[in-house]
């Protein structure tokens, strides 16, 4: 097949807007959890999805007779389970002794571990549970398998996003920069932390399909720290994580189409850290190569001082 | 003659972390237009103090009154000024970006800063001679300049009453004197600061009233009343022996 065939596919066209959507979404949702220091919480958030995905498989396989693997169940799913281990961790955290991070592990095991455990038996369940074919996707990603419905509710949940984030803009940002200023300037913090958890979670259920639960966590942290790299403006800085995200999933569609060996949501997520391994090595202020060069004159001024020499 | 309502008055006031407490039945009343400093040993409490009142930190009991109604219906009467460290001064913003969160109470919801939102940071950035930073990134300011920024912030939230946690910790002293001159010039304006400070030293000439706490409040009132040997004795004297428990031996042993 040639290249131009490819973009007058429909069904590629599906996936690559998909995948396009997935990017810049989880991207502009990700410089907020970023700069909140919240990429161990997402990657919890992100594992833990998957056993919402079994429970809610099964849910519809119990109402209906057939499992379903639209988004529009899988997704909303994907959400509740985020959530909960989310909220378990805390709930862990403050009335035990247990520390946050070892809370978020817990969670992540039980939910996780649930998850693959739901997975197995409903693949080996005799009689053969209807819809369970390509379940195992939902951990490293199948953007091919991706219909017109689901890209319906992948582009709802992005509306949302970037409509929360543009409509929204000056309490995120606050929320983000200063929660005690927030809470002092007279914001109802309370609501804002529980947009944030539900911003993050959104960014991150909205790719269980084309990257996985595995992988996923990676598309909200790169693009973000990729862009904080290049701009020292919040504003821009989400406008550019969401425009690599973007780029990241055309790339990733794109390639994984042309040739037959590369899986989609690995090749979005090494693109991602292309970008991000090349801006932290060129950025024009904070970047490896710029720190080498400023650092050279002072080795060779200490190169001086051991001599005994005096500066010139 | 300043008017009779006190700018806080905080009653019974009782802060725990876990079962330990860290303020004990604080009362506490601050007259309007004066420079009022909270002193005391490490670990004594006065940062909790200033965010309990606020309602950062939950407290046990006791009630707060700010200019004589309950703080819930009065909050935005106090702008608070919070500890440097307590910043992440690597996000991405710069200084008239974070002067003009200032003007965000007043804005309330979804409402976004215009053009007299920036005019006003613009002059609060020029009365603590900022105007020149104002473009520039946080990180890249110096201790005494992001104090200034976080002054400048408070300004534009054009409150009666100030807090400020440690202005003048990792200042440079012409700074911190630039600072107190700005924190008495408001007071003469008609405005009340709260200061938490480290440095007894200075206490007779920056402030108007102190508060001598640990744990509890051992002396409070105007400068000339009861900052005396008796009250700093007390006040630390109680600190070597409750700290004692729970501090690693070095920092004890290098502290005396």
């Amino acid at each position: 097949m040639g290249c131009l065939e490819f973009f007058t596919d429909h069904t590629f066209r599906t996936v690559l807007i998909g995948t396009t959507a997935v990017g810049a979404t989880s991207g502009a949702v990700g410089c907020f959890a970023y700069l909140r220091r919240q990429s161990l919480v997402g990657d919890v958030i992100s594992h833990s999805s998957l056993f919402g995905v079994m429970l809610f498989f099964l849910l519809s396989y119990w109402l209906t007779g057939e499992g379903s693997k639209s988004l529009f169940v899988l997704i909303p799913g994907a959400m509740v389970a985020g959530i909960a281990a989310l909220l378990l961790s805390q709930t862990i955290v403050t009335k035990t002794s247990v520390r946050e991070d070892s809370g978020l592990g817990v969670m992540l095991a039980i939910f996780f571990g649930t998850g693959i455990l739901l997975l197995r038996w409903v693949q080996k369940a005799s009689p053969p549970i209807p819809g369970r074919r390509g379940l195992q996707d939902y951990l490293f990603g199948m953007a091919a398998s991706m219909t017109q419905s689901d890209l319906m509710m992948i582009g709802i949940v992005a509306v949302a996003m970037f409509g929360t984030i543009v409509w929204l803009w000056k309490e995120l940002k606050v929320f983000t920069f200063d929660p005690m200023l927030t809470q002092c300037l007279g914001f109802r913090t309370r609501w804002l932390n529980v947009l944030m958890i539900v911003m993050l979670v959104s960014g991150i259920v909205i790719g269980i399909q084309s990257i996985g639960v595995v992988l996923m966590i990676s598309m909200l942290v790169t693009p973000a720290a990729a862009a904080r790299q290049w701009t020292n403006s919040l504003g821009k800085m989400v406008i550019l994580a969401s425009f690599i995200g973007a780029l990241c999933g055309l790339t990733g569609t794109i390639a994984s189409a042309l040739t037959s060996n590369l899986p989609t949501g690995p090749v979005i997520v090494l693109s991602g850290v292309a970008v991000f391994g090349i801006s932290i090595v060129f950025s024009p202020s904070r970047g490896i190569l710029v720190t080498w060069l400023k650092q050279r004159p002072v080795d060779a001024l200490k190169r001086t001082a051991v001599r005994g020499g005096k500066p010139r | 003659m300043p008017p009779p309502i006190p700018a806080i008055s905080v009653k019974n006031l009782t802060v725990a972390y876990d079962a330990q407490p860290v303020l004990w039945d604080i009362d506490l009343s601050i007259r309007q237009q004066v420079v009022m400093g909270l002193v005391g040993p490490n670990g004594a409490g006065k940062s909790t103090l200033l965010k309990s009142i606020l309602g950062l930190t939950p407290k046990l009991a006791g009630e707060v009154l700010v200019l004589g109604k309950p703080f819930e219906s009065n909050r935005k009467q106090i702008s608070y000024v919070p500890q440097r460290s307590a910043i992440d001064w690597d996000f991405p913003t710069t200084v008239l970006d974070l002067v003009m969160m200032g003007t965000y109470g007043r804005l309330g919801w979804f409402r976004r800063p215009g053009k007299k939102e920036r005019a006003d940071s613009m002059a609060a950035l020029d009365k603590l001679s900022m105007q020149e930073f104002a473009n520039r990134q946080i990180s890249e300011l110096s201790g005494g300049q992001q104090q200034r920024a976080f002054l400048a912030r408070a300004f534009v939230q054009d409150a009666p009453i100030y807090f400020l946690d440690e202005p003048f910790a990792g200042v440079d002293v012409p700074t911190e004197r630039e600072i107190v001159a700005l924190l008495h010039e408001l007071r003469d304006s008609g405005k009340t600061i709260v200061v938490v400070q480290h440095d007894l030293k200075t206490v007779e000439t920056y402030l108007d009233q102190v508060t001598l706490i640990n744990q509890q409040v051992v002396a409070s009132g105007d400068v000339a009343d009861v900052f005396n040997d008796e009250a700093i004795d007390q006040a630390y004297r109680s600190e070597t022996s409750a700290q004692a428990e729970e501090l690693p031996s070095q920092e004890i042993s290098s502290d005396q």
